[in-house]
């Protein structure tokens, strides 16, 4: 069984279609990046896949359960770390992720067994007793990754994890983020070419809400003659399909 | 059950390490206890008696509730908080829930120090200040409602504006702590009557003077202000919720 599969999966807004027709597959333990620039479609399909907006029409299954008739299963199956901060700022990096734990039904000790082992992983131990509000930008990014995965998602939505990050936060969330590969499947949105070419297995570029091209990194190059993802993605945006 | 207690712990742990949350919910209708109590010890006329002021700056007090939950909705909406929660298996009754009752002990614990203030400057001791307790709750109502409303449809900004200097000022004039809004008379003492919080500080003050039961008109006015209130939040909550 794949991770996703949508099938005509559609987004109107009135006479808008921000998403049309998409169809997609993400195979199980994929680093899946789906690139485009802005008003691409790329925030509607997070949207839509991570049932926080109903599809106009269309269906998409996430581990065959489908986001149109089964939500509440598909919630259980899934975590999102949106782009802004999505912690609780005078809540403690610890309390923030025992809530998390808690919302998905972890006991109270459980939860604190979670928080625990979730902050050794992101190196947050030395912050676990600090107001989340406080801590940097990078620091925040990493905890609102590790609030997403104590809830053991078997699907991830990444929505610009590293946007605003420095080079050396940016290179360590990296690290955290390819740990994951093969554990579980992840959505990556990015607009880093190089972010997307560093992580992800394939990647998909959209376009006027439709998917334009799926393949790896190296496939998109060649598809396109470029030398680099950049390149690619540019040239594809010069035919006006992007 | 259990995820709107862990979710009203949140609420309710972000108000109170505020510390504004501390100096305008405790601190500041305690200064303006003193401060009137002051001039009405210089002055020959009854303007601010304290079993009058005590009531009334209780009420205000609680104005302040719908500034802090408001300004707490409005900045989960801004940081995407709310998103992230979205995704989880909660039901939007879970949110509401946890975003109304912790302000409800917020609101007796409110109450309760300024009616021991009063008492310390000398707001002789009955026991109808239980009373007085009592008939905090359905008047905390209207404020607590008004917090979600608010937070539903406004940014923090807006929020700091409408609930910060608004609302405070709303129910500060046209609840009659601070003069008799029957001396004024015409469309000021209509739109005080309209609405809840003249209603509200004249139940506190009728509590505290044991006469209560022939007053609970006002009573029913607070009630149907605070059901009608409860209704439009929960609709603003649920269309902002969809909206995301």
């Amino acid at each position: 069984m794949n991770a996703i599969e949508t099938h005509g999966l559609t987004k109107r807004y009135g006479a808008l279609t921000a998403v049309d027709g998409l169809e997609l597959t993400v195979r199980r333990g994929e680093l899946f990046a789906l690139l485009g620039v802005n008003g691409a479609g790329k925030t509607t399909t997070i949207k839509m896949l991570s049932c926080l907006t109903r599809p106009s029409a269309g269906e998409a299954l996430l581990l065959g359960k489908s986001v149109v008739r089964e939500p509440e299963d598909v919630k259980r199956l899934i975590a999102v770390s949106p782009q802004e901060t999505a912690v609780a700022p005078k809540l403690t990096v610890r309390e923030n992720l025992e809530l998390m734990a808690g919302i998905h039904g972890a006991g109270r000790s459980a939860a604190r067994e979670k928080a625990r082992e979730l902050a050794a992983r992101f190196s947050l131990e030395e912050q676990m007793d600090r107001q989340a509000g406080k801590l940097s930008g990078g620091w925040q990014r990493r905890l609102s990754i590790a609030m997403a995965l104590i809830l053991e998602p078997k699907i991830l939505f990444l929505d610009e994890p590293t946007l605003g990050l420095d080079v050396l936060a940016r290179a360590e969330l990296w690290e955290q983020i390819r740990a994951l590969k093969g554990e579980i499947t992840v959505i990556l949105t990015t607009h880093y070419m190089e972010e997307a070419e560093a992580l992800s297995d394939r990647i998909g570029v959209m376009g006027r809400g439709r998917l334009l091209r799926v393949g790896s990194a190296a496939e998109l190059e060649a598809e396109t003659g470029a030398d680099s993802l950049e390149a690619a993605f540019i040239a594809l945006a010069k035919e006006g399909k992007v | 059950m259990r995820q709107t207690a862990l979710l009203s712990r949140r609420t309710a742990k972000e108000i109170l390490r505020d510390p504004l949350t501390l100096f305008f919910g405790l601190g500041f209708p305690l200064i303006l206890l003193a401060l009137l109590t002051a001039i009405q010890a210089n002055i020959p006329e009854k303007l601010f008696v304290l079993d009058q002021l005590a009531p009334g700056i209780s009420v205000f007090g609680l104005s302040f509730l719908s500034l802090f939950s408001a300004l707490l909705l409005s900045k989960d909406r801004g940081s995407a908080l709310l998103l992230r929660l979205y995704t989880t298996p909660l039901r939007p009754v879970h949110y509401i829930l946890s975003y109304m009752l912790p302000l409800l002990p917020m609101a007796l614990l409110q109450s309760l120090v300024c009616y021991g203030f009063a008492l310390i400057l000398g707001l002789p001791w009955s026991w109808n200040l239980l009373l007085c307790l009592a008939v905090t709750i359905p008047v905390s109502w209207i404020f607590i409602a008004l917090g979600l409303l608010f937070g539903s449809l406004l940014n923090e900004k807006q929020v700091g504006g409408v609930c910060g200097a608004l609302l405070t000022n709303l129910t500060g004039w046209l609840s009659g702590i601070w003069f008799d809004v029957n001396l004024v008379g015409g469309a000021f003492l209509t739109a005080a009557k309209l609405l809840p919080f003249y209603h509200g500080v004249a139940l506190a003050r009728a509590a505290y003077a044991g006469t209560l039961t022939e007053h609970l008109d006002h009573l029913w006015v607070v009630l149907a202000w605070g059901a009608a209130l409860t209704a439009a939040a929960m609709w603003a909550f649920l269309r902002q919720m969809r909206k995301n």
